[in-house]
């Protein structure tokens, strides 16, 4: 049992933190529809209390025993407004269902890190979100112990329920919470064993899947305002140019129509949040009554735009490309191809180096060099970007879909002159983040259209402004070399990796730790083309890379694939080769042999195409063995069976969902998106030219395991995606005999079949 | 503008637009009907999939003029109580990540299973091929299309 001091989360115990609402509705009314408000109003009456009590900011609790949890983390899909509540239940020790979740708003007085990236949301939460659960179940019993005048040490409790020992007395949490409410904060309680867990690790459903599957307002596009306008903007056409002037009379005398005007969301004397990304600041916005309306206006305004000379003097590319110079600065992919693989990679910094790398590749017998690359990707949430802007002189009411709610205050704060008392940000659930919603331009967009308008708006994006809006995932290159000596044994590995204005490399993972001779080094291009993190920023392509590399060098070596990297895992443990390896070699080994025994990886006679692969990111631990045919040219996966090490597993069947989901994805962007430029232009801005994963394409069965070691949980949104490009990479060359070095795959894999 | 009388979910509803205005926006900005969802906009993700006469259709590809007296339903309608059996086998499964294509999905499947009650493999996939799941949960919308089509009020 752990005891925890509860002065961590000291400020969410001050009772008088009023969260906004009272009910299942927070602060604002999602929509005018009058059968959805009838259902909900028919919920509130069979479940809601006569009287709520906030025993801290985490919970409230009802005179009838039903308990309100705030889940306080942006949900984008991956499921924390039902894993974080469980948190808090289980140390609450309440029936869960008997508990209602709520999305929490913005409050950074009560929550910490209310953030949805880095698949951070359980892991940080852990201890915070248990403590307030201990908490309050400890003033629960002090208030019942006082009441009937016992040692708390004689009481116990089950689903909401103190009972006494030594009587047969019982009382409801829904009934001593009235005195619970006036009971002292413990300064420190404690924390169950999780041998004694009964809500952690079991299976609980999706707390809004009913509201999802019977088509509820929930997300920041479903939000109605009585009198609320539409915005829409239009920015320029390629990266590298900037708004001129333009001639919006036609379309301001359009029906519905209500004004158009450009907005500059980041002046160059604004001190910028790092969550402030956005490649086109100045942009033209048309604001009218109904979304038709403003898109047909849309149509009709010339714009003029310029090339901005600024960008193209940052452009240090430019020096090395006569092309690029006569072009101003507008990019295009085949140029960055060439700069990445000839220019920029010979002037790699070193980050890394282990031995004599320089010598053993000198006295190497063999040299193994390989190099692989990536394009641009964008994350394309199917909600496009959208948000709810009610700006006033005194007050700015935000509400939407953002991952870093924390940051878009302040943004909008620095933006609006605004002190961040007065701002008020509400998070609808998401339609997808992946990342991009981590950068929330458009958060201060709708707050300055707002003002402007003196109304409530809501900014929509279309799907081709989404698209083509930046932001993407950056193009990548990495060449690996390995040295062998005369009896095949590896002697040194090099890794050189870059890419348009972030390097993918993480110098300090395996296989550092396990050479004796390692060399990393690190390059970078600078572009117009704005960037984020994407999910599982910069491991979603060095993964596959790497990991097609290990294939390919294990096949040159004699070895069986998940031999060699286990070899590799034995020396990282027991000698390990310098001293930031950033990984557990024993956690990184156990995966591979849990895939290796669940895929009959030694026995298995399957006539389809295998390949293995396996990374470490966000502290957590996957292995992937992916089985596929090639039918028509087109590559058919039959199965992946994943095997994970996240440590403890809060909500097992969500998390399966989860590593279905990021393998589904993996998959998908690595064979078939990528986004392209010609002169500045995105080549993709729809789904009839961007190419996402679909039905048929998926993989016919994904079986996920999770290692069982009662490790405190780590990361799991993003793990599963990395490593399956190289279990793809790895299956392809065994179904088609040709290795991959470019995604998307299908191209490398059809263009061969087409020559 | 102009008056357009149209049934949706067994209602007889006026809306008062431009001809063009594609279905989608009418069922959202105007009769405030959000579970049909906005993807894309040229019927390449199914977000906006509704029932047009019992046939899966994309609502942003029918202008509201080309509705006239055919029966539209959304995923608001598609059951009194949200108790579809493809509703259902969707609780089941436990389905949506973030959930914002799921109604589309809902109502290809529903559209699917009416037409043909036991779909194969191979036919699923063709029915639903039009309908992009970004989180991928692919696997487990095959997995409810079959529990549903077991059921057998479809």
């Amino acid at each position: 049992m752990s005891k925890v001091k509860t002065g961590i989360g000291r400020r969410s115990f001050i009772k008088s933190v009023s969260l906004a609402g009272g009910g299942l509705v927070i602060g604002f009314s999602w929509l005018g529809c009058a059968r959805g408000k009838e259902e909900a109003e028919a919920e509130l009456a069979m479940q809601m209390p006569d009287e709520w009590f906030e025993l801290n900011g985490y919970l409230k609790i009802g005179d009838n025993g039903i308990v309100t949890i705030y889940s306080p983390n942006p949900e984008i899909g991956q499921n924390v407004k039902t894993s974080m509540p469980m948190l808090v239940a289980e140390e609450l020790d309440v029936d869960w269902n008997n508990v209602l979740v709520e999305q929490a708003p913005l409050n950074t007085e009560v929550f910490t890190r209310q953030l949805a990236g880095g698949s951070q949301s359980i892991r940080q939460g852990w201890e915070s979100l248990r403590m307030a659960g201990a908490t309050a179940r400890q003033m629960l019993l002090t208030a019942a112990a006082a009441q009937w005048e016992v040692p708390v040490s004689e009481l116990s409790v089950e689903n909401g329920v103190i009972r006494h020992s030594g009587s047969d007395r019982s009382i409801g949490y829904g009934e001593i919470a009235r005195a619970a409410v006036d009971v002292e904060v413990p300064e420190e309680v404690q924390l169950k064993d999780n041998n004694n867990f009964k809500i952690i690790g079991t299976s609980r459903k999706n707390v809004d899947a009913k509201k999802i599957v019977t088509g509820q307002p929930l997300y920041g596009l479903d939000i109605q305002r009585e009198d609320m306008l539409i915005a829409m903007i239009i920015q320029p056409p390629a990266f590298g140019m900037e708004f001129k002037n333009m001639d919006a009379e036609k379309a301001k005398g359009m029906p519905g129509i209500r004004d158009v005007f450009s907005i500059n969301t980041y002046p160059d004397d604004m001190e910028k949040e790092w969550s402030d990304v956005g490649a086109f600041p100045q942009v033209v916005v048309v604001v009218g009554d109904s979304t038709w309306q403003v898109m047909q206006a849309r149509k009709e305004i010339k714009v003029e735009w310029d090339l901005r000379p600024e960008l193209v003097k940052e452009i240090e590319i430019l020096e090395k490309s006569p092309a690029l110079r006569d072009s101003g600065g507008l990019e295009n992919s085949n140029i960055h191809s060439t700069l990445m693989a000839e220019v920029a990679s010979k002037k790699a910094e070193m980050i890394r180096k282990d031995g004599d790398p320089e010598a053993a590749f000198k006295n190497a017998a063999k040299v193994i060099e390989r190099s692989y690359s990536c394009p641009y990707l964008a994350h394309n949430c199917m909600e496009p970007m959208n948000f709810f802007a009610n700006v006033t002189n005194d007050k700015a009411e935000l509400i939407g879909p953002i991952q870093t709610p924390e940051f878009a205050e302040k943004s909008i704060s620095k933006r609006l002159g605004m002190d961040l008392e007065n701002i008020d940000i509400q998070m609808s659930r998401m339609g997808g983040g992946f990342g991009r919603r981590l950068y929330g331009h458009f958060v201060v967009e709708a707050a300055l259209i707002s003002q402007k308008m003196g109304a409530p708006i809501k900014l929509v994006y279309t799907r081709e402004d989404d698209m083509t809006n930046g932001v993407y995932r950056p193009a990548y290159y990495v060449t690996y070399r390995a040295a062998l000596d005369a009896n095949n044994n590896l002697t040194a590995f090099h890794v050189n990796a870059g890419g348009m204005s972030e390097s993918p490399l993480f110098a300090n993972r395996f296989p550092a730790g396990a050479i004796d001779n390692y060399l990393a080094e690190s390059w970078t291009v600078d572009s117009n083309i704005s960037i984020g993190a994407f999910r599982a920023p910069r491991s979603n392509f060095i993964a596959g890379a790497e990991q097609s590399f290990l294939d390919e060098l294990a096949e040159e070596m004699g070895k069986d694939p998940i031999e060699f990297r286990l070899e590799m895992l034995k020396r990282a443990q027991n000698d390990p080769v310098g001293e930031n390896n950033d990984y557990d070699p024993a956690r990184f080994a156990g995966v591979l042999e849990l895939v290796r025994e669940k895929s009959s990886w030694n026995n298995s006679n399957t006539s389809q195409s295998r390949g293995v692969s396996a990374y470490y990111c966000h502290n957590s631990y996957v292995a992937q063995v992916l089985d596929l045919t090639l039918r028509n040219n087109e590559p058919v996966i039959d199965r992946v069976v994943c095997a994970v090490d996240c440590g403890i597993v809060v909500n097992p069947d969500a998390a399966i969902n989860m590593v279905e989901g990021g393998t589904i994805d993996g998959i998908g962007h690595g064979l078939y998106s990528q986004l392209t430029f010609e002169n500045g232009i995105t080549q993709q801005s729809n789904f009839d030219s961007y190419r996402l994963i679909r039905h048929r394409e998926a993989p016919k069965k994904i079986d996920v395991h999770f290692v069982d070691n009662g490790i405190d949980p780590t990361g799991l949104g993003e793990p599963p995606y990395p490593p399956v490009i190289g279990a793809l990479a790895n299956a392809l060359y065994k179904a088609s005999g040709k290795r991959m070095y470019k995604q998307p795959f299908i191209s490398e894999l059809q263009g061969e079949f087409k020559t | 503008m102009a008056e357009f009388d149209i049934t949706v979910n067994g209602k007889n509803l006026t809306v008062d637009v431009d001809q063009t205005t594609p279905l989608l926006w009418v069922l959202r900005d105007h009769l405030k009907l959000a579970g049909t969802k906005f993807g894309c906009g040229i019927a390449q993700c199914g977000a906006c999939t509704v029932h047009l006469n019992g046939n899966a259709v994309r609502s942003c590809q029918i202008p509201i003029s080309a509705v006239q007296e055919n029966e539209v339903t959304t995923i608001e309608g598609l059951s009194e109580n949200g108790d579809h059996p493809v509703q259902m086998a969707w609780l089941e499964h436990d389905v949506p990540q973030c959930g914002y294509c799921q109604a589309g999905q809902i109502m290809s499947a529903s559209a699917l299973l009416k037409s043909n009650p036991n779909p194969s493999d191979e036919e699923i996939d063709t029915a639903m091929n039009g309908n992009i799941c970004r989180c991928g949960t692919y696997v487990r919308i095959k997995a409810a299309i079959k529990t549903a089509s077991k059921s057998r009020t479809v």
